[in-house]
């Protein structure tokens, strides 16, 4: 083996602390995929905003300060989803309604192609705009816990990684039990199965479509937010992880959120995986590997079902 | 397809064009005007490459950025490690591109919807990290002062206007011999019913790879010629989400599926994107995006269809031209059914002990059956029997986990529901598969072309099947305005328009009432006067009784009577199974 068993379980712990992150993130793409059956490319462009979220209410107003270096940017990640929850909201009321929803889907074909042209068009404003407003230099959240490890045995393990996976997957456990336990949540599901029988007993098809984008880019946005404090980033950032996201949306399974989060999980193990025995650069045509493989091998995910009949 | 009056009047519109753009090289000053005019061409020929494919076919591709991509690298490596001539390596980028395309198509082609799309989404991101990985971050086009005109560099940028519209027109030739085909009938079936389109006998698989490498192939041409035009490449701009992300906003904003909105898209978008690049670009950097996102948002909330069907649309509508061929062909022409033995009793389809499991439910079980040429068959069963599986397996849809299906002596296990329909099995759906926005006539040409190989006699095969079922009045109507009763008569004409020996017809009358029946069934007899062999599923057994001459009933997937109607219908096992055990009784004290 070119590699140590220290090594492997480095990256191991690693795939996995970042793997809990891209489980939160593809959550959110889930949660949208799944019951409107957009292919939104701007997913990963809310991502973006969730970091300049986070970054600016830790750093820039200073408001937090006083919670201090360790609990700001747990709780600017946290606030980034509310913020972001409001501009998807008001994108859905104003533009992605009308190109999606049970009315467009009648048309046979048709109403996928401004679906698509339009999250492109969200895509490209929201970068842009970005480089606008934010600058196009790259910055991050610097927190005394990214700079400092935890040692078990050889295996070091970044502090900041480690609470953003603990917060990730406490987030990703709370949306679960929201969708499968409560009435609102139930109500998003049955939309998501069939948004035709849905709307027939008298759910609001459209207000959930409304609740399932703006709650799925919150999401990916607190996820972004949990992100910024490990990495840097600039307005582009987000293109990174749209494959990551739908890589781990399709793995499991298009449309079930416990597969997402399985799948995101597992893409963040394959990506630091590779790096074992791939240079560096290669390590997203792993994932593109693997989401090829997966889709060519099992379609469904490993958590989806295939219904077609003839 | 079009008259061939108009595809003279495109082929007139597309010179046109051309001196239009020629002109307007000539009257342009800056030579960056110039610039523009070829980037608007070459996104033009990409985006009509992507038009071929995820236009005619729907099959949605988010990577077409392989394929400029691939035609870039071939040119600027070629140049830089071989020193090869872009006179030679623009056409070689048509070999490579549709190399790529075949073999990007060979895996993804067993993927539909957005699983294809997201697939071909990850094509060009994986080539994309590996030529940086590669070493070539940025290659620059060496300036050959020696010999400029042999590779492709002058000094004066109309010259790069005129090879990039070469290529355009190239490519509009290409399209529009295609739409008017049946290459571009075959896509529009797969487009909009693909599995009508393949029991209908279209060879879905092989349309769909051709589509995917004449566009590979254009695309990586209009690749290479951005590389000698631009001089720069990294794989960034070429392999690019942007560049995927161009090819298909281009053809939507100018409408999809048209000869036109490709050419359309690329004439407004391209020079305002470059305009606002270059007006606003140093003031503020990034607003040229912010305005590209609202205006292609703003005009799809418009015309969500594209700008070309919405002009379209608008314009006072021309009158249909009277078609060219004499439309109503009288029933003579139609080439007689093939003189048959009739009903020899010969065996013609054969089952052996067919089995299927769809997880842990056994569909069919053990089924044995045969048909005799020239009867008229009928298999019933309630709902869940396993009637519509047992046509899945015999048309090719389903393969049996055991037992053999043969065919006129010849096995059909493992083939293709195409290759089916070619030995001469046609069949109908229990749910029809219209192709919706196609007119009647065309949704029975699509079955046509199996019998013959000269699309005008399809034409005509198509009508007289038409005549057949009655059908003919309506030949123009588009198949999504039709009624239950025309929709049923026109699937079975396009069942029947190939000549088939046997033809399978799902519950063809479920979901009609009393009066439409008739007409039905009429053609259905007349099927067999004609020698053809008809097996008909059906779970009411009032209308079959009178129409059928063997009767075949399923139950849970096993067969459990077979014989002629009367006797079947008096079989207790039958009564049982089809309406429970009250009827048997009943039945029982009448018959004492």
């Amino acid at each position: 083996m070119p590699f140590s068993l220290v090594d492997l379980l480095q990256a191991l712990s690693a795939g996995l602390l970042v793997g809990g992150t891209y489980a939160l993130m593809c959550i959110g793409l889930g949660i949208i995929f799944g019951s409107m059956r957009v292919i939104n490319f701007a997913q990963g462009d809310f991502l973006m905003l969730g970091m300049y979220a986070a970054f600016y209410l830790t750093t820039g107003f200073g408001v937090l300060a006083f919670l201090g270096p360790y609990a700001g940017p747990i709780i600017a990640a946290f606030l980034a989803g509310p913020l972001v929850f409001l501009i998807g909201w008001i994108l859905h009321r104003f533009i992605v309604s009308r190109v999606t929803g049970a009315g467009v889907a009648q048309i046979e074909g048709a109403g996928a192609y401004g679906q698509i042209i339009v999250t492109l068009g969200i895509s490209l404003i929201l970068q842009n705009g970005g480089l606008i407003v934010f600058g196009s230099t790259p910055t991050g959240i610097r927190t005394p816990l990214s700079r400092s490890s935890w040692e078990i045995g050889d295996v070091l393990l970044n502090q900041g990684r480690c609470v953003s996976f603990v917060v990730a997957i406490a987030l990703a456990a709370a949306v679960y039990l929201f969708l499968t336990h409560t009435r609102l949540g139930k109500g998003l599901r049955a939309a998501a199965d069939n948004s035709q029988a849905a709307l027939y007993m008298g759910i609001d098809v459209d207000r959930a479509h409304r609740i399932a984008w703006s709650l799925g880019v919150g999401i990916t946005a607190v996820a972004g937010g949990l992100l910024a404090s490990s990495q840097t980033f600039q307005p582009y950032v987000g293109f990174d992880f749209v494959i990551v996201m739908y890589a781990g949306v399709v793995l499991g399974g298009l449309g079930s959120i416990l597969g997402a989060f399985w799948g995101g999980l597992l893409i963040g193990v394959v990506q630091q995986m590779s790096t074992l025995v791939l240079p560096y650069q290669l390590q997203n045509t792993t994932i593109f590997v693997v989401f090829l493989l997966i889709i060519f091998l099992r379609p469904q995910g490993i958590f989806g079902r295939l219904s077609e009949r003839t | 397809m079009r008259t061939r009056a108009e595809i003279k009047r495109q082929r007139w519109a597309i010179a046109g064009f051309a001196l239009a753009v020629l002109l307007l090289s000539l009257m342009l000053k800056s030579a960056y005007y110039q610039l523009v005019l070829t980037q608007v061409l070459l996104w033009a020929v990409l985006s009509l490459a992507w038009n071929l494919l995820s236009g005619y076919g729907g099959y949605f591709s988010f990577g077409h950025a392989a394929f400029w991509g691939l035609g870039a690298y071939t040119v600027a490596l070629g140049m830089i490690h071989f020193g090869l001539t872009p006179w030679l390596t623009i056409p070689l980028c048509a070999l490579v591109g549709s190399a790529a395309g075949a073999i990007i198509g060979y895996p993804t082609f067993r993927l539909r919807g957005h699983y294809f799309a997201l697939a071909m989404l990850a094509y060009p991101l994986a080539m994309l990290y590996v030529f940086e990985w590669l070493g070539y971050q940025e290659l620059a086009l060496p300036m050959q002062r020696e010999a400029p005109a042999f590779y492709m560099q002058f000094a004066d940028q109309r010259v790069y206007v005129a090879l990039a519209l070469g290529l355009l027109v190239l490519s509009l030739l290409i399209s529009l011999r295609v739409e008017n085909s049946r290459f571009g009938m075959a896509l529009l079936a797969i487009k909009q019913n693909e599995p009508a389109a393949e029991a209908a006998g279209i060879n879905t698989w092989r349309w769909k790879m051709l589509a995917l490498m004449l566009s590979g192939a254009l695309g990586a041409m209009a690749g290479g010629l951005y590389a000698v035009v631009l001089l720069v490449i990294t794989p960034e701009t070429v392999f690019g989400m942007l560049v995927s992300a161009q090819a298909l906003i281009l053809a939507l904003f100018g409408g999809v599926g048209s000869l036109w909105g490709p050419v359309i898209g690329a004439m407004v978008l391209v020079p305002l994107a470059e305009g606002l690049n270059a007006e606003l670009g140093d003031v503020l950097p990034g607003i040229q995006g912010v305005v590209y996102g609202i205006a292609i948002i703003a005009i799809i909330l418009c015309a969500p269809e594209g700008v070309y069907w919405r002009v379209l649309d608008r314009l006072p509508r021309r009158k249909p031209a009277a078609p060219e061929q004499p439309a109503r062909m009288p029933a003579t022409i139609v080439p007689l059914p093939r003189e048959r033995a009739g009903a020899t009793g010969k065996d013609l389809l054969v089952l052996r002990g067919i089995g299927i499991a769809f997880g842990g439910l056994r569909a069919l079980d053990g089924v044995d059956l045969i048909v005799p040429e020239g009867g008229l068959y009928g298999i019933i069963g309630p709902n869940g029997a396993g009637k519509t599986t047992l046509f899945n397996v015999i048309n090719g849809f389903l393969t049996p986990d055991s037992g053999t299906v043969s065919f006129a002596g010849s096995a059909l296990t493992g083939l293709l529901p195409n290759q089916v329909c070619r030995r001469g099995i046609g069949r109908t759906f229990q749910v029809v598969r219209a192709f919706a926005r196609m007119t009647v006539l065309e949704n029975v040409v699509v079955g046509a072309f199996v019998g013959t190989a000269d699309d005008a006699v399809a034409a005509r095969m198509a009508l007289a099947a038409l005549d057949r079922v009655g059908l003919g009045g309506r030949a123009e109507a588009v198949a999504s305005g039709l009624t239950t009763r025309e929709l049923r008569l026109m699937e079975l004409a396009r069942a029947l328009v190939s000549q088939p020996r046997l033809i399978l017809l799902d519950e063809t009358l479920a979901g009609l009432g009393h009066d439409d029946l008739g007409g039905i069934l009429d053609v259905v007899r007349q099927l067999r006067t004609d020698g053809t062999t008809v097996v008909i599923i059906e779970h009411t057994m009032q209308a079959m009784v009178q129409l059928v001459d063997h009767f075949t009933v399923l139950d849970h997937g096993r067969l459990i009577a077979d014989g002629k109607p009367d006797d079947v219908v008096r079989d207790p096992r039958v009564i049982e199974a089809y309406l429970g055990k009250r009827w048997v009784e009943q039945v029982a004290s009448r018959a004492n």
